[in-house]
């Protein structure tokens, strides 16, 4: 049979956003594969250059819906760097805690996302459920769903609301029962493993070489975290676990995200616990000195990566985003090729992909 | 790529990097976990090549132009996973006349896409890159829009 070019996109059950990917077919087996995006591309980055330092936080929420906190702290994390801002215990504290009920809510729909695309509709009604209750703690302190405009540039924005510690124990006692039903729901069912394992394989060379980060990464045997071993915050006081998997398959990348879950709840845990009095925020000055500076953080995607550089002014020279999911997406051809086309899904699906960070 | 048992740290492999490159480094500086280096753009492939082969940094992070308005840049970010250090390298003064710099894309894949992005926005080409086209822009796009002579707002024939 002759080979085909296929356009799965830009409008695609499949894509989660507007991309194409473009598959060679011979019969069913995929020969090679082209992901094209820009679809989306807002020129986030020449936009910025004409804000000032405080408007480009709730645009860097934009950045992402899915886990917008993790990219207006990179954001602030970068600018404070910059400036050298120092920011108070306090401060640091609720910005973990935030900063991992942020990747759960992600995990979690980018575990609702998977199980539409792989015909199971419970797990997607299961997870949006138990996102929800996330969203309201997040709601409770910061006003807003999903765009939070709620790290500053010295801080955050407003301390801890009464009763929060309490009501965030009870959704993690609750989060953590209802995820043995995800187990049930994925792990022990046939329909969900066959479909997962053994399709998507990404070696450890490649994932290195081909600068995959984050749990995809660390679905291929890379034991790197840069929570850990380029601690920013306060999680060098954190103990907890770096999850790895050894299949390399996108089974391994599903179980990566579903332990971290239960690591981020640890976290948040550990983080209440020391959570001591004090002030959230400090003054922070208008403009940066000429100079530059770069700050990477672990976003629920892999490596973020901004670098910044200032004029003296209250407003960027040049703000630069290193976007995980675009790397990622780079690599897609590598898992791609050799498997087949109904396969596509349970792949690209397991990347997790989010078309705002990727096209800016 | 070899396992070493011990991390270099930061002085070490910023020593390894000034004592085999005589010229082309204009500063070198360190801090914890992070090399800052400033070079100019005839050593960036045989500066990235002892470092992916020798120093252990496998991974790049990010590939980005800066418009100096005298001048186009390129900052490279990249990352060692087994020493955890991150090297920031800023390729100098390279010319509006002749913006071109050599690709580190046969290094490492990762390069690839953000060298692309970096030509979509600056115009600055990557020699030996294996397809050196636009990427977010269309094709037919007759700007490059991150130059700093690009003003927001005009109009696009």
């Amino acid at each position: 049979m002759t080979e085909m070019w296929v356009n799965m996109g830009p409008q695609h059950p499949m894509t989660h956003g507007l991309w194409n990917l473009r598959v060679k077919i011979d019969g069913e087996i995929i020969t090679d594969a082209t992901p094209v995006i820009g679809y989306l591309h807002r020129g986030w980055e020449k936009m910025v250059e004409a804000r000032d330092f405080k408007q480009i936080i709730p645009l860097a929420d934009r950045l992402c819906y899915g886990s917008s906190l993790t990219w207006s702290h990179l954001y602030v994390r970068t600018i404070e760097e910059l400036m050298d801002v120092d920011v108070p215990e306090r401060a640091q504290w609720i910005r973990v805690i935030t900063l991992e009920m942020q990747r759960i809510s992600s995990h979690l729909m980018w575990l609702a996302a998977v199980g539409t695309d792989l015909g199971s509709y419970t797990i997607f009604l299961y997870c949006m459920r138990e996102r929800e209750l996330f969203l309201d703690l997040m709601t409770n302190l910061t006003g807003a769903r999903m765009t939070y405009n709620y790290v500053r540039i010295g801080g955050v924005r407003n301390d801890l609301p009464p009763n929060f510690e309490r009501d965030t124990l009870r959704v993690l006692k609750l989060f953590e029962e209802r995820m043995k039903e995800y187990e049930a729901l994925c792990d022990r069912t046939t329909s969900f493993r066959v479909r997962m394992e053994d399709v998507g394989m990404l070696t450890p060379a490649d994932a290195m070489n081909l600068g995959v980060t984050g749990p995809n990464m660390r679905g291929s045997k890379i034991d790197f975290d840069i929570r850990r071993d380029d601690p920013y915050e306060t999680y060098d006081q954190v103990d907890f676990e770096v999850c790895v998997e050894d299949t390399c398959d996108s089974f391994a990348r599903y179980r990566v995200r579903m332990r971290e879950m239960e690591v981020s709840c640890d976290i948040i845990r550990q983080a209440l616990k020391k959570l001591r009095d004090g002030p959230v925020r400090v003054k922070a000055p208008n403009n940066a000195p000429s100079g530059s500076a770069f700050f990477h953080v672990e976003d629920p995607r892999g490596e973020g990566l901004m670098y910044a550089i200032g004029d003296g002014t209250n407003q960027p020279y040049r703000l630069k985003v290193r976007s995980p999911i675009f790397v990622s997406v780079s690599a897609t051809p590598v898992m791609l090729i050799g498997e087949k086309m109904a396969d596509v899904p349970a792949i690209m699906g397991s990347i997790d992909m989010c078309l705002g960070e990727t096209d800016r | 790529m070899t396992e070493t048992s011990t991390r270099m740290n930061e002085e070490q492999i910023a020593e390894a990097i000034n004592s085999k490159f005589t010229q082309g480094i204009t500063s070198i500086e360190i801090a914890p976990r992070r090399i800052f280096l400033t070079i100019s753009k005839d050593i960036i492939l045989p500066l990235c090549t002892k470092m992916k082969d020798e120093l252990g940094f496998e991974h790049v992070s990010s590939v980005c132009g800066v418009d100096t308005k005298t001048a186009f840049q390129t900052v490279y970010h990249i990352s060692s996973y087994q020493n955890k250090v991150v090297a920031e390298i800023v390729v100098e003064n390279i010319s509006y006349d002749q913006p071109e710099v050599e690709s580190i894309t046969p290094l490492w894949g990762g390069a690839n896409w953000h060298e692309r992005e970096t030509y979509d926005m600056f115009g600055i080409r990557f020699l030996n890159h294996p397809k050196m086209e636009r990427l977010l822009l269309a094709d037919d796009f007759m700007f490059f829009p991150m130059r700093k002579d690009y003003v927001v707002g005009r109009r696009v024939p």
